[in-house]
Parts: C-alpha cells; structure tokens; sequence
C-alpha cells in the first residue's frame, strides 16, 4: 500500500441467499480523492459501501478492509465510524422534528453524567455549519430545510465526527441545479482539507466534473479503476454495461398488432412537494407486444405506473384511452375493472398479504369473480382458481395454505403474478418483475411473459436491467426527469444508446 | 397385513392431528387455558364452580363481553381499535331505558332504535378514521370521554328503571320449557339435537361438494371421529343448560351472533377484505379495495354490535346507571387478544374471541366464587392479559424466522 492510500478494501464478497452481491470486489482510495463509484442498478455499489460502513458487520462477507494500512473489522456502524468512515444515504438520516444541532450530535452529545451542555453543542455546531458554508440558525428545525440544505447538514455531521473517508449515495438526486453546485463546491473544499470522498452517481457529467479516479462495478465485481482523464464517457457506459446477452431471453419473432392503449399528454404534480413529477408524457401500446419503459431511479417510471392505476399523484391531466374509450380511473378498482393490472415493484410492501396463505393471495384482487352476487365467496372455487395458478406457474409451496410470506423471493413473484393473472387483464404492467430473485424463476418469468404475449396481452416491462429491457421488449422508451427522453427500437437499441438517454447526457 | 393397514391408519390420523394442531395452535392453547382455568377453580371453590348452575350463569355473564368481543375482533382485524365501547354500550342501554320508561316505547321498538343509534354513532366514528385518517385510538378515545358524558347527561345522574319485562326477558329468561319437567328444559334439549343435525348435516354436504370438486377429504372416519367429537362439545355444554333452567335467551344471542359474524369473516368479500386491509394496508388499496368503505363499513357494523351488547347488559340490570358499560372495551379488547387476535392486523377469529371473553369471565366468576380481593382480581387479570399479548408476540415470531 502507497503512502497516500488512506482506504483499501480488498478480495470483498458478500453473499445473500441465492444471490451473489459482490464477488471479490476491491477498491483503493487514496488521501484527499474524490472517487467516484460508478455501474447499473444492482452492481453492487451500495452493498460494498454496506460492508465499509459496518452496516453488515465483519463475519458476514470475506475480505480485507485496511484504513490508514491499519486492518479493520467493523461490528457496527459505530466502530466504522470511529475508523474516520461516514455514509450519507440516498434517503436522508436526519430526525425531521429535531434542530440541525440536535441532529448533528445525535449519538454523540456533548455531555457530562448525561446532562447536554447546550451552550457548547451550539457553538460547535455553528463552527461546523461555516465549514459546509452554510449560514444557518443551529436551532432551525431539519423540516424546514430544503433537501439540498439537509443533504449539507447530513455532510457536516459527518465532519464533526471527524471523518476522514465521506461516503455520499447518490447525493444528488434530488437537488436542484443550484443546490447541485453548492454540494460539488463543498467536496472539493473538503478534498482541499484532505478528506477523501466516495461519490456514487447515475449522473456521469458529475462523476467526470469531480472525481479524480472512477471505479467501475458490473454484476458484483470489480471491472477497472482509472484515472477519469483517460476516459471517456463512451468508454465509461460501455464498461458500465459491457455483458453480452445470453440466452436468458428465449423471446420468439413478434408481429405488433393494433394499438391497444394510448396515453396522451399525461402530466402529474407530486402529491407531496407539489412539483411537477411527471411532464407531457405520450404512449401507445400494441398488441402482441412488450413495451419496455428505461430509465434511472428517480426518472418517475414508478410514479407513471402508479399515477395511472390511480394511487399517486395530484392535479393529473392527459388521458388514457383503452381500445378507443376513454377511462377515467380514480382507483385501482377502477383500473382493474377496466381491463389493466399493476404487478408493483417491493412485492413485500405492495404485493402481498405475507401473513395471508397463498390460496386467498392469488384471489385477493378478483373476489367477484368466484363470489355469489359479489357477496359470499364460493370457497371450492377459490380453491380450483388457486390450483389453477400454483401448478400453471410452478409454484413451489407445499400447499396453498402456506403462508406467502414463507416462500421464497421467486415464488412470492408468482403469487403476485398469478394475482394479477386471474384478473384476466387487457394490459399487464410489470415495475421490475424480476428484482431480487435467482436466474431459475426470472427465466421462468420470461417464460410466463412471453406466453401471454402469444396470447394477445399487451404487456410494459419496466425495468433497470438493461439486458432485461433489450432482451424481452420489442419497444423501449426511455425516461430522464420525468419526460420521455426517447424510444427506440430494440433491433436498433443498445444498452449504450439507452444509457445516454437515461442519463440526459 | 391388518396390522400394516392399521399403523397405516394411526399415521395418518396422527399427521392430521399434528397438522390441525400447528395451523391453529394459538386456538388450542387457549383452550387448553380455558380449560385449566376450570379445572383449578374446580379445587379452589370446591366443586362450585363447575356445578351446571354457575356454569349456565358463567356464560350469562359472558354475553355482554362476547358480543363486544366479536365486534372488536373485526376492528382489531382491520388494523385499527375502538376504546369506546364501553362508552357507548353505557350510552345506548341509558337511551333505550329513557326511551322505554320516559317514553313508553314497546321493547320491539326500543331495540330497534337502539340497534339505528348504535349504527349512526358507528358512522360516525368510522368517518373520522376512515375519511379524515384520524387514528381510531383517538377517535374512539374520544368517544369514550365524549358518550361518558353523554351518558350522565341524558340519565341526569340517575338509574333509569325498571325495564319492562319484556325486555328483561332477553338476558334473564331461558327457553320456555313445554311439558316443565324438573331439571330438564326440553325445548333447550330439542334445539341442542337440533343444532348438531346440522352440524352433520353441514359438514357432510361440505364433504360431498369437495368430493365432486376433485379435492381431497378426511378419510370416512376421521370426518365421522371429528363430527362425533364436536358433537359431545356441544351436547356437553348444552346438558349444562338443559338441566339447570335452558338455554339462556342471551346466550341463544352471542350463539347467533357467533355463528353469522364468523360467516361474514370467512366467507364473504367484505370479511376477505377486512383481513386484507390489515394484513397488508398498501397491498389491500392496489388490489382495487376500497380501503375508506370497508373502513367505515366495520365501524357500522361494531357500532350496531355494540348496541346488542348495550341492550343485553341493560336487560341483565333491569335498569340504567351511569355507571354501565365502563371498561368493559379493555374486556373486549383483552378477549379478542386472548383468543388469538393480532393487535398489528390482519389476524384474529370470532371463535377465538368468544374463548377469550369466556377466559376473562371466568376469572371474574371463579375469583369472586373464591372471594379473593378485588385487588388480587385486577392483578391476575393483568397479568393475564400481559402473559397472552407475549405469547402472540413469540408465535409471530417464530412465524418470521
């Protein structure tokens, strides 16, 4: 190890069930560097920075972790801290209820015997707060900040805990242009004091503004580390995407048919801040084909979704016209009814009822269908219908009366699936079917899409794999912001021309 | 090769116990509590307690408390919690003693108001959680101070009485008996047999109609063991009443009750639902159920539920006080929790409440039987309630991991 190198994390693999995060990932940092940490979703940048965090503590992955050429084991995100290490997540940390001082010295209060020398935490804290530049009352409550002023107070609690190694997740998603410069200004500040930083962005004309080195992860291993004057940003999405596709995707030839749905001029404002979420947006569905919607996280794929099942959103306008009638859904009863199904992404959270058994999962969303009247449920055929699903699927569960929550992440999938299924929908929409779960049940879920395309269901693939998107759509269109920054063919797409969509550069 | 056949047999019959026994272990246990709790009362008041006498009256006390038990179940099912209860029980059995002894009304009348009143009060809690999103521990909270208060108001105070004996009759008259033979009501005994004709009825249709759908069935006599075994249960409790006076006019209430509300639960849309909304709010609303309906449909339906258990409790006084009513929503909270409910939603039976309510009672009745303390009384009765939220906690547990 150099003079210079302050962090050095060597031969890191982490496994989850059936998943391996990171294998054999190393990355070297040095003193006073901003280094940026670059790949698609689910590279494995968060899981690495989990590992030098504490967050998984030693004994839960193998390989080294060296700070300052001394060799560290964290147990927590204590000790990590000590270390002179200091993450500030995508989401922000901070108690919303409590002043900047309090949260900057949450954990670590100035006290004596348990008692707050208030007197002495303000002082430090303005001191800190000049450090970010930052002009602010300590005893400003964090709701009334902006997210780009939350993102800074996050950055000076870290540096009144005397961090020598900051970590920032995607700091950026969500400031403004202005809030953006200030950040970027602040880091190199602190590069100049010798602090070195670890920047994680999708936004690459960051990366290439400030980072002096860029680490490139893919499928949980490291693929190169370079000095970001010998790159360009070509070079780096290629690096970034570079697998070839295999044969996971078993799609047939496809002949498009008829629109099925349009969507015109639809535009939504956030339910919570009010802003425009979701700008003038414009598309039609086939039939006999599978529309892919591409984009980063935060481009408002899920909130489109959401916004025309009915759950999200205010101040909607646009319209959507299914087989030449306009709906007006107001609901997801009115959407299902009317023909359109959301298998939603976090099938933990949205999903399912885990502590409800299979059986009464799968009919949850189509009672009416084997209810008397609407009314009395006619249990040998919610019985029959569930079977249907569970042997048409391959559903492995002992019987369906098992708990949902007790299988495994592809069968959940399933489940859901089927749910969705036995709502007989015109168009099914899929927010990233295949998240979290082993190659065997994606590519039975492939297998599952494609049947129904076969069988006249028009189906919108949203997804962040790449490979995903290429393999199995016909049509991508790609999201950046809120609008639809593109569409493409998938005979003339490539994984590079959707990246440079989806970033905006 | 008999023998073969036969531990063949004993297998099966064994995974078919083991099988019913993990899937509804929070059940039996309780039973087993139930159970032990009258054995060791049994000692402690020497025979007392299990005479069919104390035993008949054990469930007439048990009535009010089941009923809002049943109710209360569904609310804790669905996420929520009424604390009002109590409350409003009080304020409706105060109004339907003014409406009858102030105003003349004949009981058919009175009940039936009562049975609105309680369905209005029901809206109106139901609106505040479901359409404005107050947490229903503050709206009931409220309405438990709010229906005190109101309760004091219309009575001014003072015990409004007596109840006609019409009225009374509903908690503090049996079957009427045809042919009086001493210690034996036999109409009670006719609706006993009754009942478990269509037990086996009922369960023998059911079993036809999985035959036809291709599923599978318990092996012939197994259904016919499980059917037996019900029926002494029920023959049992019923010789209990048959021979002390009949079958309490109340009790034939909760039974009713019971037997419609556990249909509701698990056999109709808007029951699946209320298990939906609080096993999983977000994964309930995507599915197309109107969350804010079915929300302010259970409140209804409690509030009407709470009104029947107003008017058992005023039947068994005779009159109204101010007093009537109050805590009894920890009791039926503390039932519902006893037999079984989850208090984060989504998990809970009618039947279950019924043996947490009939848990609760019988150490009111075995305690005072004994003339332990009331201090000791509230004491156990906590610690009760404390030992069985631990036990749902380690099940869900154990289920997690």
């Amino acid at each position: 190890m150099s003079q210079n190198t302050i962090l050095a994390m060597r031969s890191i693999t982490k496994e989850f069930p059936g998943v391996k995060a990171l294998d054999s990932v190393s990355l070297e940092v040095r003193t006073g560097e901003i280094h940026a940490l670059v790949g698609e979703n689910g590279a494995g940048k968060s899981t690495l920075m989990k590992v030098l965090s504490g967050v998984y503590p030693t004994g839960t992955y193998h390989g080294d972790i060296e700070i300052d050429n001394r060799h560290q084991q964290f147990h927590s995100i204590k000790e990590s801290e000590q270390a002179g290490v200091a993450i500030i997540y995508q989401e922000l940390a901070l108690v919303k209820q409590m002043t900047i001082c309090e949260n900057i010295f949450l954990g670590s209060e100035i006290a004596t015997s348990g008692i707050i020398h208030w007197d002495r935490a303000l002082k430090a804290t303005k001191k800190i707060l000049e450090e970010v530049g930052l002009d602010l009352d300590p005893l400003t409550r964090i709701i009334n900040l902006g997210v780009g002023h939350q993102q800074l107070v996050e950055i000076a609690k870290a540096l009144s805990k005397k961090a020598k190694i900051l970590i920032l997740d995607e700091p950026t998603a969500a400031l403004t242009i202005e809030e953006t410069e200030l950040l970027m200004a602040i880091i190199r500040k602190l590069k100049e004091r010798g602090v070195s930083c670890i920047y994680i962005s999708h936004r690459l004309n960051e990366v290439f503004a400030l980072a002096d080195r860029i680490t490139v992860l893919r499928d949980g291993k490291t693929i190169c580390t370079r000095e970001t004057k010998e790159l360009t940003q070509k070079q780096l999405i290629a690096h970034m995407v570079g697998r070839e596709l295999n044969q996971l995707f078993p799609k047939g030839h496809r002949t498009p048919g008829e629109v099925v749905m349009h969507i015109d001029h639809w535009s939504v404002f956030d339910e919570e801040s009010g802003d425009i979420a979701l700008r003038d947006i414009s598309l039609e569905i086939r039939k006999g084909e599978v529309l892919g919607i591409a984009g980063l996280v935060g481009a408002g794929r899920s909130e489109l979704l959401l916004s025309l099942f009915g759950v999200w959103g205010k101040r909607i306008s646009g319209e959507i016209r299914l087989q030449g009638k306009r709906l007006s859904i107001k609901n997801p009863h009115d959407a299902i009814k009317a023909g359109i199904s959301l298998v939603t992404e976090d099938r933990k959270r949205f999903g399912l009822i885990l502590g409800m058994d299979v059986e009464k999962n799968i009919t949850l969303a189509s009672l009416e269908k084997i209810a008397y009247n609407n009314v009395i449920i006619n249990q040998n055929e919610e019985v029959k219908a569930s079977r249907h699903y569970v042997s048409e699927l391959a559903i492995k569960t002992p019987s369906i009366e098992q708990l949902a929550g007790n299988l495994s992440g592809g069968n959940q999938q399933k489940v859901v699936l089927s749910k969705w299924l036995m709502t007989e929908p015109k168009v099914l929409i899929l927010d990233e079917p295949t998240r979290g779960i082993d190659i065997g049940a994606k590519s039975e879920i492939y297998t599952i899409i494609n049947s129904l395309v076969e069988k006249g269901v028009c189906v919108v693939l949203v997804s962040s794999e790449l490979p995903e998107i290429l393999g199995m759509c016909d049509r991508v269109v790609v999201m950046h912001e809120g609008r639809i920054s593109g569409e493409l063919a998938t005979t003339d797409a490539t994984q590079e021309k959707i990246m440079h969509l989806a970033t905006g550069s | 090769m008999q023998t073969v056949e036969q531990s063949g047999r004993l297998h099966l019959l064994r995974a078919i116990i083991l099988d019913s026994i993990r899937k509804n272990l929070k059940q039996y246990t309780m039973l087993a509590a139930l159970l032990s709790i009258w054995i060791i009362f049994s000692f402690t008041t020497e025979g007392i307690f299990l005479k069919p006498r104390n035993l008949s009256n054990l469930f007439l006390q048990t009535a009010t408390i089941a009923t809002l038990a049943i109710g209360m179940t569904l609310i804790i099912v669905t996420g929520h919690i009424n604390l009002g209860v109590g409350s409003v029980a009080g304020f409706l059995g105060a109004m339907a003693a003014i409406m009858q002894v102030s105003w003349g009304f004949s009981t058919p009348l009175t009940i039936g108001i009562t049975l609105i009143l309680g369905a209005l009060i029901g809206a109106w809690e139901g609106f505040w959680v479901s359409y404005q999103r107050i947490p229903a521990f503050i709206v009931t909270l409220a309405g438990m101070l709010a229906f005190r208060g109101a309760t004091i108001g219309v009575t001014g105070g003072k015990t409004i009485g007596p109840m006609q004996d019409s009225f009374k009759s509903l908690s503090q008259s049996y079957l009427p008996s045809i042919f009086k033979i001493p210690h034996f009501n036999d109409t009670s005994f006719l609706f006993i047999i009754v009942a478990i004709f269509l037990l086996v009825l009922v369960d023998f249709k059911k079993r036809k109609t999985r035959l036809k759908y291709g599923f599978t069935v318990l092996p012939m006599e197994m259904q016919i063991l499980k059917v037996l075994l019900l029926s002494v249960v029920i023959g049992l409790t019923g010789f209990i009443m048959i021979t002390h006076r009949g079958i309490p006019i109340a009790v034939l209430i909760v039974l009713s009750l019971t037997v419609i509300i556990t249909f509701v639960a698990e056999n109709t849309v808007f029951g699946r639902h209320l298990y939906a909304i609080g096993g999983n709010r977000d994964a309930a609303k995507l599915s197309g159920i109107n969350i804010e309906l079915k929300t302010l449909l259970v409140f209804v339906l409690m509030g009407v539920i709470t009104a029947v258990a107003g008017i058992i409790f005023l039947a068994r006084q005779g009159a109204a006080d101010t007093s009537a009513g109050n805590l009894f929503e920890l009791d039926a909270i503390a039932a519902a929790v006893i037999g079984g409910t989850s208090l984060s939603g989504g998990v809970g039976t009618i039947p279950g409440a019924i043996i947490g309510a009939l848990v609760m009672e019988s150490l009111n009745n075995g305690m005072s039987l004994m003339n332990m303390e009331i201090t000791y009384q509230y004491i156990i009765k906590g610690l009760i309630l404390l030992l069985a939220v631990w036990m749902d906690f380690l099940t869900r547990k154990k289920n997690e991991s």
